[in-house]
């Protein structure tokens, strides 16, 4: 059962835009995350992504790293990661789960053992910011034997023979950055990212989702129907920040539907 | 010559199992594009004429190989040479890769530079070469390395450099690399970023050795004039491993020459508080390449210590993590204390202030050469001066 597939299939079948948030595990506990994620999914979250805290995540902007760390500082590491997963999958969760994480925690704890508790917590995809498919062939081929797709990021800066080679290789989807620069919120996407997916798009059939930058209601509208999802984090992470404990499900929720176009998103402009 | 012959790193920047490129995406082109303008600009003759031109006249190259005749003596054994790279213009070995990669960065078109520093001796390097060339120079250095070396800040800025704090982590060298890291990725179609040792990416490590080669080059030159043989050691301090590898490089087809790098370590190896990666690490991935690396169990990269701010560093340059693993290198740790001891031996029996970094070559040279018989040669790398370091040690002394 391919849970990536079956949930792209459905919103291509519905001609809908997948809404990705992104949450640090452990932000700002683990018993949040493990509450945070199901209150996502009521709002309408097609992928939930799951990230690893790493003490240099330096593909991240403020707000990531402040999650991060935080994270790191209540003792989160990659096995922590891999039991919320398994703990969600346990409380019924069925939408895909896709960890994103640097490199090196993943080579720390052993591809190989990775590759298999990942498998076992009901993972289905993994994004590593710092590996390029030049690196990637031996955590590639030991997640591919797990059933677990290795998620590639292009970037505006790919050329067309780097974005055909790592598409060549993907599972999953196509993770785009619609900008050069790091993971943060922006007023404007670029003009550019049109032109952008449509040259991923001649080199893949997979979904292409796309992310950093993203916040509001109108970039998602603004990426419909060239891209299949957008990704939110930091914007999520900073509603989670300014809302009190207690509240947080309800906020994380109304948020998601807000970029989904169900209610009007409520106490973020 | 024959370290010409060596093939390292491949065609992907690998170095056995070491090196690579672990970035971004948003980084792999900019990194082609580097390699691209590296390799021809070894081809262009102009190019080579203009940088030899400046390392003679502006960085003073060659730097002296002086023979250390009262550390000698002291030690008691074998004849210990140094290499005088604290004669350097900027006091250290720092500005031959920052005349090299500036003069790369023009070539290329870039107009705005961007450098990380520790201690400051890069960032003072990378300002000097862009005040120089007539560059744009910005430098990251963590808010804690700026506390304590303040008067390196004041330098870079006279140079007319920004000097940006950086406040995340532990406000050190390691995090001032990543905030270069994101700077570049967000401006990376102006911007070059001007690395300061045999880390980071592909072609990073190499290039930065082939910069800092002219140092190994030298010296193997000055003592088969000065002795009329090889040396038996060659001896040098390792952080990041800059100048380590370009006393090291042209000695690697010598077998009979053996190569010691001296790490940091700091209150000791076994304290927790050093910086030691070579001697206590194992391989992972830090700043876009594999390499040792301190790190806890889970792969997050501890915190390191050492009284050197240069030495300050939790990664290390890939080809020394072949050598280590190949053998061809040994490295050693040596403490605070005991780098201290070395810092006052050699001000007091040469009249040279060695800067904190190559104390730490200075106390393992000395001990070394006491177990060795007295027409064995030993060349070790000094890699810097100490001016920037007397206040600390001063305040030790308290």
């Amino acid at each position: 059962m391919d849970r990536l597939k079956q949930s792209f299939d459905s919103l291509a079948a519905r001609g809908a835009m997948g809404i990705i948030p992104y949450l640090t595990v452990g932000f700002p506990s683990v018993k949040d995350t493990l509450s945070l994620v199901p209150a996502l999914i009521d709002g309408g979250a097609d992928v939930i992504e799951l990230g690893v805290p790493f003490s240099d995540p330096l593909a991240d902007g403020p707000t990531i790293q402040r999650a991060s760390f935080h994270a790191l500082a209540q003792g989160v590491n990659l096995g922590t990661c891999l039991q919320v997963c398994k703990q969600l999958r346990d409380i019924g969760i069925t939408v895909p789960l896709v960890l994103m994480g640097y490199y090196n925690p993943i080579f720390s704890y052993g591809l190989e053992r990775f590759a298999m508790d990942a498998q076992d917590s009901g993972v289905d995809g993994i994004i590593v910011p710092d590996l390029p498919f030049e690196e990637a062939d031996p955590l590639q081929t030991t997640c591919r034997q797990h059933g677990i797709h290795l998620i590639p990021l292009l970037a505006p800066t790919s050329t067309d023979a780097r974005i055909a080679q790592s598409c060549e290789k993907a599972g999953g989807f196509v993770y785009c950055v619609s900008l050069t620069g790091v993971t943060g919120t922006r007023e404007e996407l670029p003009p550019g990212v049109p032109a952008f997916i449509e040259r991923v798009r001649k080199h893949t059939d997979l979904p292409i989702a796309i992310g950093f930058g993203i916040s509001q209601r109108h970039h998602v509208e603004s990426l419909t129907p060239l891209a299949q999802a957008a990704i939110v984090g930091s914007a999520l992470i900073e509603v989670i920040e300014k809302t009190n404990d207690g509240l947080r499900e309800e906020a994380v929720k109304d948020f998601i539907a807000g970029l989904k176009g169900m209610v009007p998103t409520q106490g973020r402009q | 010559m024959k370290a010409s012959d060596i093939i390292l790193p491949d065609s992907w920047g690998h170095f056995g199992p070491h090196g690579g490129r672990f970035v971004p995406e948003t980084l792999m082109t900019a990194l082609e594009e580097l390699e691209a303008a590296y390799q021809d600009s070894k081809k262009d003759e102009e190019f080579q004429a203009r940088l030899s031109h400046y390392l003679k006249t502006y960085a003073g190259r060659p730097t002296a190989l002086y023979f250390a005749e009262n550390l000698s003596r002291q030690s008691g054994g074998a004849r210990i040479y140094l290499k005088r790279e604290d004669l350097a213009h900027t006091g250290a070995h720092k500005i031959n890769n920052a005349l090299g990669q500036g003069l790369l960065a023009k070539r290329m078109g870039k107009q705005r530079i961007i450098a990380e520093t520790g201690a400051g001796q890069h960032g003072v390097a990378t300002a000097t070469a862009c005040a120089m060339l007539d560059l744009d120079c910005l430098v990251y250095m963590g808010e804690e390395d700026m506390r304590r070396q303040a008067i390196n800040v004041y330098r870079m800025r006279l140079l007319g450099a920004e000097v940006k704090p950086v406040a995340s982590g532990s406000r050190t060298l390691k995090d001032a690399i990543n905030e270069a890291i994101r700077d570049w990725v967000t401006n990376v179609q102006t911007t070059y970023y001007l690395i300061g040792s045999a880390v980071g990416p592909h072609p990073y490590p190499m290039m930065v050795r082939d910069f800092q080669k002219v140092i190994g080059i030298e010296a193997r030159q000055q003592i088969l004039e000065a002795a009329g043989r090889l040396p038996d050691y060659a001896v040098a301090c390792v952080g990041g491993g800059s100048n380590s590898i370009g006393l090291f490089y042209p000695f690697i087809n010598d077998t009979s020459v053996k190569l010691v790098g001296v790490e940091a370590a700091g209150e000791g190896v076994e304290s927790e508080r050093h910086a030691a990666t070579l001697v206590a690490g194992r391989p992972g991935v830090l700043h876009g390449a594999m390499s040792y690396l301190l790190q806890d169990e889970h792969g997050q990269v501890k915190e390191t210590h050492s009284i050197s701010a240069g030495l300050d560093y939790p990664g290390v340059g890939p080809e020394h993590s072949h050598l280590k693993d190949t053998g061809r290198a040994e490295y050693v740790a040596v403490t605070d204390t005991q780098a201290l001891e070395a810092f006052q031996m050699l001000s007091r029996s040469e009249g040279i202030i060695p800067a904190l970094e190559s104390a730490h070559a200075v106390y393992y040279t000395s001990q070394l050469a006491s177990t060795l018989p007295e027409d064995s040669i030993i060349v070790m790398c000094l890699s810097g001066r100490g001016d920037k370091d007397v206040d600390t040690v001063a305040k030790m002394g308290e």
